[in-house]
Order: structure tokens, then sequence, then C-alpha cells
């Protein structure tokens, strides 16, 4: 190879790919907190391609983007644990296709 | 060396991913969930984000995923049971996805001006950093520190509120 390092288009095909295994993860798992751990692997994926982008473009502000949307995903994640912790003494279950209350 | 690295966590990270979807049992799902972040934690490091690698392993493959763990033990969660899905997820979901990764693909493959990351180049250094966001974005780190407090609140407002009902209702 010529020129040193690796294309940064590699890195953000790196993130579409983990997205899509999210969104397929998100679409496929039948278990409350397997669906919510899909939801982090698209907050990953995302927060790699904004530092890809924070890398091309010299910019410190990316990278701060992704320090924030940590702090978010944290928060998130406390909460979302939460209402999983409620869901599962309301309905005693776990599996998404029971918990259909709200469903047309 | 670059190269060398970027493949080894890449495919740890698609590995990771792939045996969470695999997996029935939501332990071995976490697990592989903390595979794929302490392996992106790597590919940041190699991108020069050595702040967010560390924040990374100790934010997401440590706490998040501790709390993630704790409450798969916590609510004793079995295997799960494979059912078809619904069919909003099979008629829109899978194409939807299939285009959208189809459509980045292109996009990408096609990008022109995108550069090329190399060891030891183009590093952030946590001093860097620390100085954007402790003076620029001093506002948003207060506000964001008020909203990880809200939702400590809020974490335990919800989990208490369950105790209380059922208390009422005996």
């Amino acid at each position: 190879m010529a020129q040193p390092g690796i294309p940064l288009a590699w890195y953000l095909m790196l993130s579409a790919i983990l997205f899509s295994l999210g969104v397929i993860g998100f679409l496929i798992k039948r278990n409350l907190i397997t669906v919510f751990m899909s939801i982090e692997l698209m907050l990953n994926a995302v927060n790699l391609s904004f530092v890809t982008f924070a890398h091309q473009w010299h910019a410190v502000k990316g990278q701060i983007f992704v320090f924030f949307v940590m702090m978010v995903a944290a928060a998130e994640a406390a909460v979302g644990l939460a209402i999983i912790i409620a869901v599962f003494r309301a309905r005693a279950t776990l599996a998404v296709d029971r918990i259909d209350l709200m469903k047309l | 060396m670059h190269l060398i690295l970027f493949f080894i966590f890449a495919a740890l990270c698609l590995a990771g991913a792939v045996n969470l979807l695999l997996q029935t049992h939501p332990i071995n799902s976490a697990l592989s969930l903390i595979v794929v972040m302490t392996s992106l934690a790597v590919l940041y490091l190699l991108l020069g984000a050595e702040f967010l690698a560390a924040a990374q392993v100790i934010v997401y493959a440590g706490a998040v995923m501790v709390l993630f763990t704790f409450v798969i033990m916590l609510l004793n969660a079995g295997r799960e049971e494979r059912t078809l899905g619904s069919r909003a997820a099979r008629v829109v979901g899978f194409p939807a996805v299939a285009a959208f990764l189809a459509l980045l693909a292109t996009v990408l493959l096609k990008a022109h001006g995108l550069g090329r990351a190399a060891m030891q180049e183009g590093v952030t250094s946590t001093d860097d950093l620390s100085a954007v966001l402790f003076t620029k974005l001093l506002l948003p780190f207060e506000v964001t520190s008020v909203l990880i407090l809200i939702a400590i609140l809020g974490a335990v407002a919800l989990t208490r509120h369950g105790d209380g009902e059922r208390s009422a209702s005996k």
C-alpha cells in the first residue's frame, strides 16, 4: 500500500454494519433486555462514525459530542432498566410478545 | 500495524455483534456486547481519541454493562423463546435495513475526500478536549449533570413505585 494507514471509509462501513446489526437485533430478539442491548449497539455504532468524522476534520467537537452521547446513554440505560424492572413486576415476563397492552 | 489492529478489532466487533443476535440467553448477549464495546475502544484509540477510548471502557463496558448483567441476574431472565415476530418487522423492517445498508455502502464506497487514518496521527489529547469542554461548552456539561441526577431520581422512583402499588393493593 502506497499511503500509510487505512481509508476512513472502512471505519464508516464498520459503523454502518454494526448499526444494521443493531436494527436487526431490535427486530428479531424476543427478550426485552436483549432488545434494549440492541439499542445500545446502535448507539455505539453511531459513536464510531462520530469519532471517524472527528478524525477526518481534525475537530474536537465531534469527540465532545460522543462524550455527551455516552452520558445520555448512561442515563438512558439507568431509566430503561428501571422501566424493565417495573414491567417485570407488573407482568412477570420479559417476552416482548406478551407485553402487548398498548398494541393495536 | 494500523491495518492489522483494525482488522483484528473490527472482526471482533462484528463477531460480537453477530453473536449478540445468535445467542438465546441474555447473559451471553450481554457478554458479547462487552466484547463489541471493548473492541470499539481500541478502534477509538486507533482514531486518536484517547479520552473517549478510556471513557468507553469505563462508562460503557464498565458501568452500563454491569447494570445490564445486574438486571439480568436480578430478574433471573431465562432463555428467550424464538417466535416469528411481528408482521410489520418482516414486511417493512428487514427490507428497510437492507436498503439502508446498501445505500450507505454505495455512498461510502463512492465518497471522495475521505482521508486515511494512520498510527499516531491526528491524536486528540485529553488536554485539548477538556479545554473546549470546560470553556465553550461548560453550560451543556452542567446541564448534563442535572440530566443524570434526574435520571437517577427517575430510576429510583420507577422501581419504588411498583412496591407502593403492590403494598397498597394488598
